[in-house]
């Protein structure tokens, strides 16, 4: 195919500029372009959310958007929201409370969890487990994940007091 | 030389056994910095892929790769033809039959791989096996095992003689042309004769329904053939890299030294990845032709349709007691549907793995048990899922008919659990069908959980609820799930364990560095048990360094000690044994450089946390940090330099984890739609290493049974076709369905493991699976129901309440 299409990204913060088959996926994109291996494949049918990441602002499953539609938008992934010099309050929640175990699903996980932080700084369990029912785990049951964030959210609600 | 740190925090400091010690691998998770098999890149790296049946029984009359070959990208189509010259168009499976690795003449389940399409890219690989052209001739199907016996039709033209004649198979005698084994154990006519002559005998047939691990990662692998050094590189989701080198080695005749097998970051395993599967054979071959690396990575539907399925067991029982609850026989028969291929994943010796576990926790002095195999048009696979071999199949087996006989003696199950339970002085127990369970204390377990849950207070609870509901006054039900399971883990022992002829022992290899850090190797891998962790916290304990100081590294070939690999709850009770005798051996040879420096007697020096005294005299010591570094700076008469030692170690027998899980359950009689109410989950694992990876462990194992127990299956057509090839059909719980579990524990360490573990991975899931359904049949006990078989999805329930007449 031939038909390329030229599309411009800002990933983590980067600008990046490709010609690109207008089949291509989000998920290639950022794997297999942009090395950018945080996100990962799962299911390609929208319904494990390995593959997340925020675009514009929402959290979106980007195995199953095309490069294309995110041409002139801003996507960030786990790898984009902290790192070994500073770690979100996420990442060292996952840790501190045993929310990931074979890891395949936590960068999906961390990214939408920040999301839904922004979007409810302090939610209930409730909001919690239907906020992140959109990401599945085979490992840890959720319970740890669901503390993780809670966690999460007390130290950044903490951290915002302490800056007011 | 003075001691400023108390001996407490001496131990606190190495952070070893019984520690909820933070997990090392999370650093590289939580950034997206893990390592899986498909974010590795390699130079020309090409990408393979699958035609696969869309018929589940036809036989190919011609493959046209033509078409495809001009595909832009496409560089190869590889088919049977071209590796029957090389011997691989078949390979053998693991459970002694073999499988076709690309279609040879016909093709036996849906999603079968036909041909392989290598291009430069996942697309133009889609391109390339939409152009493959391969002309079908469609043959009667055969998915249900019943028909599949008495079928005059052959699957499996191989496995005829020209005559006509059936030969034995790998397991002995056939006795259809759609058969496989039969397998038993136990005595039959004695049982038979105890049932027959018994004052209450309870029977009942039970399908535990074909599922699947589905872990989230996918299977895959990258293959890398080195002409100019002849060394083969092969990356993939391996539970058992040793197994699988040594496999690639005896199939396509590359010594075993030119192989290198590397398992990385795994995500998730739970059995699926433990088989060798027609992507593997493939991907090797096509970098052997193109002299290319080639990927291979499934798809989930590749995934649900073509790897390693799980149970598909249709069980029926018979159980006798006398009147006053004492059992007194056990019978079960099993039809085993194997699929197309046998490659179920078991010891050689164990053609249903360890189902003759099924007398479950009680004291039943007279047991048989039949397993026939046969083949139908499925997928192939068979493997424990999340499990030791066929143990949640028996424990699920047990525990139904423990329920049943408890409505034919119209006694609480509770009761009828507790007069029958092997009692803690009865240990080592030898079960009618023959394993000698290690150690347990199932009475002081099953008293905590009813205690803890209140269980008298449930019953009256639901009494009420009973009487409300025939009022007219509520439309919803409440059931208590109860099972105690007793599992099987550790496999194995060599003298009755192997696959492939390979003994089922582990290892591990320790190198302690001139500074006191160490690096320990093993034969096993993760897939998210935190081996890096908890090895480590194992060898702290053992050998006085921080876990801190010592990494684990498993995986490699070429580094790490030979092993069977991480499946069946082995790691601990294996590798985790080794781990303990290799760090004991380091031990000893510590002793004798610390008596050295010392001045002193070998036998006058102990070892004390983090350093060997002298007896008596604990102001006069060694550390382990300066034993390490005279091991490498001083010449000690008699002993050589270094600080090293390896340990392969051959259990003398499984360990048998037990646990007691209670699970209360609200249930929509008008919906279907089930509620947890609450989880409570009793664990005895034995030594616990680190509470805090336990309870991840039984959190995530709960949730894998919530799911088998509640609605997730891999269902077929009659014609063959997969009905639940993406998680659109194919259910995995969410944070939405789960509920939160209460964790609890007795410890009775197991007495022929080093350290005393036994091994819990797996547990939660043998255990809750008959938890979860116990809950759901419980529920409509009082109103006539016996068994019911899973998977208990809202609407199967409510055509449970409805067949009861509850919507009258």
């Amino acid at each position: 195919m031939s038909n390329k299409m030229h599309i411009k990204l800002n990933v983590n913060g980067k600008d990046e500029e490709f010609l690109a088959e207008p089949r291509e996926l989000l998920i290639y994109t950022l794997r297999e372009r942009l090395n950018i291996t945080g996100p990962h494949i799962g299911c390609e049918t929208s319904h494990c959310g390995a593959c997340t990441v925020t675009i514009d602002g929402k959290s979106v499953k980007s195995c199953t958007m095309f490069a294309a539609q995110a041409s002139g938008k801003s996507v960030t992934t786990v790898e984009g929201i902290g790192g070994p010099d500073a770690l979100h309050p996420l990442q060292e929640a996952f840790k501190e409370h045993h929310g990931l175990q074979c890891g395949y699903c936590t960068p999906g996980m961390i990214i939408r969890a920040q999301k839904l932080l922004e979007e409810i700084p302090n939610p209930s369990e409730e909001e919690i487990r239907f906020g992140m029912s959109g990401n599945i785990c085979r490992c840890t049951g959720y319970q740890n994940i669901v503390k993780s964030i809670q966690a999460a959210a007390a130290e950044m609600n903490a951290a915002k007091e302490a800056a007011e | 030389m003075k001691d400023e740190v108390t001996r407490e925090e001496r131990i606190d400091n190495l952070k070893g056994m019984g520690c909820s010690r933070k997990r090392v691998e999370d650093a590289r998770f939580t950034q997206g910095k893990g390592n899986y098999v498909d974010d590795i890149k390699l130079d020309g790296m090409l990408f393979g892929d699958f035609v696969r049946s869309p018929y589940a029984h036809a036989r190919i009359k011609s493959i046209d790769t033509a078409a495809a070959l001009k595909v832009p990208g496409v560089l190869a189509v590889l088919t049977a033809a071209d590796l029957e010259p090389l011997g691989l168009h078949w390979m053998p499976t693991l459970a002694g039959d073999k499988q076709m690795v690309l279609a040879d003449g016909k093709v036996l389940f849906q999603g079968q791989e036909v041909a392989y399409v290598v291009a430069e890219d996942r697309y133009a690989a889609a391109d390339g096996i939409e152009a493959v052209e391969v002309d079908y001739e469609e043959l009667t199907v055969l998915v249900n095992p019943f028909e599949s016996l008495q079928s005059d039709i052959i699957l499996r033209e191989d496995l005829v003689a020209e005559d006509g004649s059936i030969p034995a198979g790998a397991h002995g005698p056939r006795k259809h042309h759609n058969h496989i084994f039969t397998w038993d154990a136990g005595d039959k006519l004695p049982t038979e004769e105890v049932i027959a002559n018994a004052e209450v005998v309870a029977e009942e047939s039970m399908y535990y329904h074909r599922t699947h691990p589905c872990p989230l990662e996918t299977c895959g692998c990258v293959a890398s053939m080195d002409k100019v050094n002849g060394k083969l590189t092969l990356w993939g989701t391996f539970q058992a890299p040793h197994a699988i080198r040594t496999v690639v080695s005896l199939i396509s005749g590359i010594e075993e030294h030119n192989i290198r097998v590397v398992s990385p970051d795994i995500g998730g395993g739970f059995g699926n990845k433990v088989g060798a599967y027609p992507g593997y054979v493939c991907s090797v071959v096509a970098s052997i032709v193109t002299g290319k690396p080639v990927k291979w990575i499934e798809d989930r539907m590749d995934n649900l349709m073509t790897t390693a399925f799980a149970r598909d067991y249709h069980m029926t029982g018979k159980i006798s007691a006398t009147k006053d609850g004492k059992i007194t026989g056990l019978k079960c028969h099993v039809t085993a549907d194997h699929g197309g291929f046998d490659a179920c994943a078991d010891p050689t010796k164990f053609p249903a793995g360890f189902m003759n576990i099924c007398t479950g926790s009680y004291d039943i002095p007279t047991a048989y048990l039949e397993v026939d195999g046969v083949y139908t048009n499925k997928a192939p696979g068979g493997v424990s899922y999340r499990c030791s071999f066929r143990v949640t199949e028996a424990v699920y087996f047990i525990e139904r008919m423990i329920e049943v006989l408890a409505i034919e003696l119209n006694m609480d199950s509770a009761e009828l659990r507790r007069i029958n339970f092997i009692k803690k002085e009865q240990f080592p127990y030898t079960a009618a069908l023959g394993w000698e369970y290690d150690s347990g204390d199932y009475h002081t377990a099953w008293d905590k959980a009813l205690k803890t849950v209140d269980y008298d207070g449930l019953r009256a609870e639901q009494t009420k609820r009973v009487e409300d509901f025939k009022a007219g006054k509520t439309r919803t039900l409440m059931g208590i799930g109860l099972s105690f399971f007793t599992e099987i883990v550790g496999a194995g022992p060599v003298k009755n364990c192997d696959i492939l002829g390979l003994g089922m022992f582990d290892s591990c290899e320790i190198r302690i560095h001139p500074t006191g850090s160490a690096i320990a190797r093993l034969g096993t891998i993760s897939q998210g048990q935190g081996h890096a962790t908890t090895f480590a916290q194992i060898l702290a304990s053992e050998i006085g360094l921080p876990a801190d100081s010592i990494t684990v590294e498993e995986g490699d070939t070429d580094t790490a000690p030979y092993g069977l690999g991480t499946y069946g709850s082995r790691s601990t009770p294996v590798a985790g044994a080794a781990t303990a005798m290799a760090g004991r051996k380091i031990r000893a040879k510590a002793q004798m450089i610390a008596a050295y420096l010392l001045e002193v007697h070998d036998n006058d020096v102990e070892f004390d946390v983090d350093r060997f005294i002298v007896k008596g005299a604990p102001e006069k010591f060694k550390t382990m940090k300066e034993i390490a570094f005279a091991a490498y700076n001083q010449a000690i008469p008699g002993i050589e330099p270094g600080l090293e030692a390896v340990s392969y170690y051959d259990p003398p027998n499984m360990t048998y984890p037990f646990g007691a899980y209670v699970c209360v359950m609200d249930i929509d009689v008008d919906t279907g739609v089930t509620e947890i109410r609450r989880f409570y989950a009793l664990d005895d694992c034995g030594t616990r290493i680190n509470p805090m990876i336990i309870e991840g462990q039984v959190h995530g194992g709960l949730t894998e049974a919530l799911a088998v127990a509640l609605g997730q299956e891999i269902a077929y057509d009659d014609m063959g076709n997969c009905k639940t090839g993406t998680l659109m059909d194919f259910f995995l719980p969410t944070a939405w369905e789960v509920p939160n579990y209460e964790t609890d524990f007795t410890v009775t360490p197991s007495p022929h493991h080093p350290i005393g573990a036994k091994g819990v991975g797996e547990s939660p899931h043998v255990g809750g699976v008959p938890c979860f359904s116990n809950a759901v049949q419980d529920a409509f006990r009082p109103f006539g129901n016996r068994h019911t078989n899973m998977p208990h999805d809202h609407w199967r329930i409510w055509k449970m309440a409805n067949e009861l007449g509850l919507h009258d």
